[in-house]
């Protein structure tokens, strides 16, 4: 195994379902010696923004998308069964009765693998989201053609 | 089977029996034997895939009263 296998996921959605699916693959692939891009977009970037702080965008447009979508992995809600949070509460609990890693739990694993994080910085100028809204886990931002570049590398590429 | 070393990971889902044993195996010296106790049933299929990926040597499964045992050679460093 002399040049690792690369894995890219663009992970486009905000939902925490998919977010977590984004970070099983990772860190799975990880342990499996790939090395590891996550290009978070659209509205996979509130998968990576602080939970703490306050809204940072200029702009009463982008102020009060912002403060609509304030993302944070702590805020994010089920794609289906949100039922105004109570769905999302009670997959949290039964995730936790089965052991199972929470975003935060798993920004660390993949961190301490070697996953990449990397921000859009297209998003970032239309919505007006800041570098420093993110966490610090956060390697770098980039555009598609980073991605692009990333993936032509990659045996496998996935969007989610 | 005898092994070396073993890993706890009963009552983990995927993907933790993974990441656990990827990290575990660190541990081992080369032709040592992991043995992977867990009760996600994904395991018997994820086991021979992760070693297949990593190069490591699968040498089987052992099921017992839902228990699952599976047994890794590490093959490099």
């Amino acid at each position: 195994m002399a040049e690792k296998e690369k894995l890219s996921i663009v992970v486009f959605s905000g939902d925490l379902d998919r977010a977590l699916a984004a970070f099983i693959l990772a860190t799975t692939a990880a342990s499996m010696g790939m090395e590891v891009s996550m290009f978070f977009t659209f509205w996979g970037l509130n998968v990576i923004k602080r939970n703490e702080g306050g809204i940072r965008s200029k702009g009463l447009m982008r102020k009060m998308l912002n403060f609509m979508n304030r993302g944070g992995s702590k805020r994010l809600k089920l794609s289906k069964f949100n039922m105004l949070g109570l769905g999302t509460w009670m997959m949290k609990r039964l995730m936790k009765d089965a052991n199972t890693p929470s975003i935060d739990q798993f920004i660390t694993m993949a961190k301490e693998m070697g996953v990449k994080l990397i921000a859009c910085t297209t998003t970032m100028g239309v919505m007006g989201t800041t570098e420093d809204s993110f966490r610090s886990e956060v390697d770098s931002v980039a555009g598609a053609a980073y991605f692009l570049g990333e993936a032509r590398e990659s045996k496998v590429a996935l969007f989610i | 089977m005898k092994a070396d070393q073993s890993l706890d990971c009963v009552g983990l889902y995927c993907p933790m029996p993974i990441v656990k044993t990827a990290e575990k195996i660190k541990q081992l010296k080369e032709g040592e034997v992991l043995e992977v106790v867990a009760d996600d049933k994904g395991i018997k299929q994820d086991m021979p895939a992760w070693c297949k990926a990593t190069g490591h040597e699968f040498l089987g499964t052992e099921e017992e009263g839902g228990e699952i045992r599976v047994y890794v050679k590490k093959a490099h460093e």
